[in-house]
């Protein structure tokens, strides 16, 4: 039976017992159980991981911890056995009775689960992996900690003390201003100084004030979000619970998309915890405080994550931005003041009471404070969740933690922001990471999403692949956004199916106004940002899409075609096995053919050529063009 | 009762706390165009036809002249080159379902297709169902480049009493569809797929 704890000294307490209760055993393993190592079999590992403890007798000794994510999720699952401070990856099945046996019961490493340079040298302590040398995990590393679902264990690395200090040692006026002087910014893609808009809602006139954390994640390739709110639920609700406190609400809202089934169970079993503790509920801790928080499901709309539309969804209306020119800081939810984050940035507030300001505000640079959790993908060797102090530069993320571009390829641009930022050419990669920096440079840093492209990377393509997410998420409410991106993806599509004329280029510049101009909500206003960003740096590859009908990147399937090099051909057959159409024709040890007219460029022939032979290429598509003209090797 | 001052194409203008701009302009004689707003229903800001460039301490922004209110000090600007190219952009996108009043205002080669051919999803029909008649026969469809006018399957056989959209309707979207569509829309509408 749980007790409520109904004083700060029992809170304390609570936390010793639960801080012994995690020395019992001396070996403690954490296998990552966040959504990417689940996918790659985390859980029937750990299920193994256990019954073999079991087996081999050390079940006293060991202690076995399904933690969040790690971020490292390309080399999942991630485990770490400590004191022995190492850290295995990509650890299967077959490799558990032998890391028992050898790591656990003798405290030998097993090097072939170790990290390996590309050099080849072996790596054994996590924080010497060159993906998180760079890093400042001031955020993520409780994920790693500890157990999401156990309170104790989010006790026992100091949680909720920082609630426990804003209560019975700050007055709400004192936490506004703590966060406003943190120089803490919205995490959530605009930037929007935090301090600032709790005083706002603080003081708006109001019995009923609400609090709310977005956890609305829509960009593609993101998962920043729900990384946190899997791993470490307890400290978004701790973070909201002190905003709570600040801003005099007393009903608070998780809104958090339906598609993230792990994060709801995580999220709605810490709520339930919280109450059972006396951590929400009236009379929270013994203060008198009185703090009610509800999840809300979203339905699975992108736009939803824009403030007003989100707050609509909640009150039980379509998602749809209101038009109104209110804010809702005094506006908001059921038209009271209405405070609304970010999940990273509700997780930001407990570690600025720990931290403390002079600590967090040496985080970062002038204009952005803290860190910033990224999701590094794409053409990246380490990609994964990423947590860097502000300030960092792109090409420290991308090249040194990210550890470059595989392949021997060049870099050609890294996507910020999600759909609504833009790119970044590599020839700028020093930009620091930082709002008004990347805003300068065109993109934005949105909710934190980045996506590194390499020279094989089409820039209209991409374009077209934003644009075209964001024409089938707007509401479709206004007529600059659905209409603007309406023609905005007619316009790309056809230029990627060689339809493109250089006009096209200067509609979709005239387009581009109306939306950042006349857009009735953030989702129009940012859309062009890909489409600009684009023709800002790469416009060359527009012109030749439009004038020449050429795609520089050999992307464009309309623009393309795949010959095969008769010097080299041996005549091997396998080509001709794997093309669906027929297409191929040739005889055993003669060179092949590729007919064009049946062949429909899926590119099954050069993925089954072997690489030491290499005679299928793919090659611009020109009249002119008999002689197969490969590509340079690279 | 109290009044603000505000400045609408340099002159000076009194108007009611809670008016919107466009109504305090069109107070004073000052017309600006406007196609998804009637008042008989509440602001929607969809259409952005009504847009107009506000100033005050130095502070510019474009806004949409419907939905935002009158504050003292005010600077309006209702007509500008950019304001002008932006209101023939709207008309150009919706070609051919939106043929403005304004002749200075109409396209003479629309450049665009693809847009639904006589809807410009103005909204008024389904806002005034929904808020003056209060029988919620129409409905948004869809999203995105997706969204569409449909009737509430069943509810629009109640209408004939009152046709009270048809005439807000400037494209004819409702007459030409409420035979047709109304009895087939329960056949017509798209299935929900997965779970609900």
């Amino acid at each position: 039976m749980i007790k409520r704890i109904t004083t700060a000294a029992d809170l304390e307490t609570l936390r010793e017992h639960a801080r012994s209760a995690r020395k019992l055993k001396p070996i403690q393993v954490a296998v990552c159980s966040g959504t990417g190592c689940l996918a790659a079999k985390s859980k029937t590992m750990a299920d193994l991981l256990e019954e073999e403890v079991d087996r081999q007798g050390l079940t006293s000794r060991v202690e076995v911890r399904r933690t969040g994510c790690f971020g490292f999720c390309e080399q999942g699952p991630v485990m770490v056995i400590q004191p022995l401070d190492v850290c295995y990856l990509k650890v299967g099945v077959n490799d558990v009775e032998e890391l028992v046996r050898r790591t656990l019961a003798e405290g030998e490493v097993v090097e072939r689960l170790l990290f390996h340079t590309p050099e080849g040298r072996a790596v054994r302590a996590l924080n010497d992996i060159p993906f998180y040398v760079g890093q400042s995990r001031v955020l993520l590393h409780a994920n790693t900690q500890i157990t999401p679902t156990s309170l104790e264990e989010y006790l026992s690395i100091g949680g909720y003390g920082a609630l426990s200090r804003a209560l019975f040692e700050m007055a709400p006026r004192e936490v506004v201003d703590l966060i406003k002087a943190s120089g803490l910014r919205g995490r959530g893609g605009g930037g929007f100084p935090t301090g600032v808009k709790w005083e706002s809602s603080r003081n708006a006139p109001g019995d009923e004030k609400y609090v709310i954390v977005n956890a609305d994640e829509g960009d593609p390739g993101a998962y920043m979000d729900r990384s946190l709110l899997e791993g470490n639920p307890h400290a978004i609700l701790e973070g909201l619970i002190i905003g709570g406190y600040a801003v005099g609400a007393r009903q608070g809202y998780i809104y958090v998309r339906q598609e993230y089934p792990l994060a709801v169970e995580n999220a709605q079993r810490a709520i339930d915890q919280a109450y059972e503790y006396g951590l929400l509920g009236s009379d929270i801790l013994g203060s008198g405080l009185r703090l009610d928080v509800k999840i809300h499901r979203g339905a699975g709309a992108f736009v939803s994550g824009e403030s007003t539309a989100l707050m609509r969804a909640i009150e039980g209306f379509v998602g749809e931005p209101r038009p109104k020119y209110i804010h809702t800081s005094h506006h908001g939810l059921w038209n009271s003041p209405t405070v609304l984050n970010n999940v990273e940035t509700w997780a930001n507030v407990p570690v600025i009471l720990n931290l403390g300001l002079k600590r967090y505000r040496a985080l970062g640079t002038d204009g952005s404070k803290g860190t910033k959790i990224f999701s590094l993908v794409g053409k990246v060797r380490n990609s994964g969740l990423v947590e860097v102090p502000m300030g960092m530069t792109l090409r420290q993320l991308v090249e040194d933690i990210g550890g470059g571009v595989p392949g021997g390829k060049a870099i050609k641009a890294v996507q910020t922001g999600g759909p609504s930022g833009g790119f970044i050419p590599a020839s700028r990669l020093d930009l620091p990471v930082d709002f008004d920096a990347l805003d300068e440079a065109g993109s934005m840093m949105g909710s934190g999403g980045l996506i590194v492209m390499d020279e094989d990377t089409c820039i209209v393509d991409a374009t077209r692949y934003y644009v075209n997410f964001l024409a089938k998420e707007s509401c479709g409410q206004c007529v600059p956004c659905r209409e603007g991106l309406r023609q905005l993806s007619k316009i790309l599509d056809g230029m990627v199916e060689g339809r493109g004329t250089m006009q096209d280029i200067e509609t979709m510049e005239e387009i581009c106004e109306l939306l950042e101009t006349a857009s009735l909500c953030a989702l129009g206003r940012t859309a062009p940002n890909p489409v600009r960003s684009a023709l800002r740096y790469f416009r060359d590859e527009f012109e030749a899409h439009a004038r020449d009908r050429r795609c520089p990147s050999l992307v464009c399937e309309s623009m393309t075609r795949y010959v095969i090099d008769a010097s080299s051909c041996p005549g091997c057959l396998l080509c001709m096995k794997v093309c669906p159409t027929d297409a191929i024709e040739g005889e055993r040890k003669h060179p092949h053919r590729i007919d064009q007219d049946k062949c429909i460029q899926c590119g099954n022939c050069l993925a089954a050529c072997p690489p030491r032979i290499s005679a299928v290429h793919k090659v611009p598509k020109s009249p002119s063009m008999d002689a197969p003209r490969p590509r340079a090797q690279v | 009762m109290k009044t603000v001052q505000l400045t609408i194409n340099g002159r000076r203008v009194e108007a009611t706390p809670g008016t919107s701009l466009l109504v305090a302009a069109r107070e004073a004689g000052i017309e600006i165009p406007t196609l998804c707003h009637n008042d008989a229903v509440e602001p929607y800001g969809a259409c952005r036809m009504c847009l107009v460039d506000i100033e005050k301490g130095g502070r510019k922004k474009t806004v949409a002249s419907c939905c935002y209110n009158v504050e003292q000090d005010l600077n309006v600007t209702t007509s500008t080159p950019k304001l002008e190219r932006m209101r023939k952009l709207i008309v150009e996108l919706l070609s051919p379902a939106y043929t403005p009043p304004s002749p200075e205002h109409r396209v003479e080669a629309p450049r665009f297709t693809g847009a639904l051919p006589d809807c410009s999803l103005c909204g008024l029909c389904v806002r005034y169902c929904r808020d003056v008649v209060g029988r919620n026969a129409l409905y948004f469809a869809g999203r995105g480049v997706d969204r569409r006018i449909a009737f509430v399957p069943g509810a629009a056989s109640e209408c004939d009493d009152c046709r009270a959209c048809f005439d807000l309707c400037s494209s004819g979207w409702v007459v030409s569809r409420y035979t047709s569509d109304a009895a087939s829309e329960w056949e017509d509408r798209p299935r929900f797929r997965g779970a609900c």
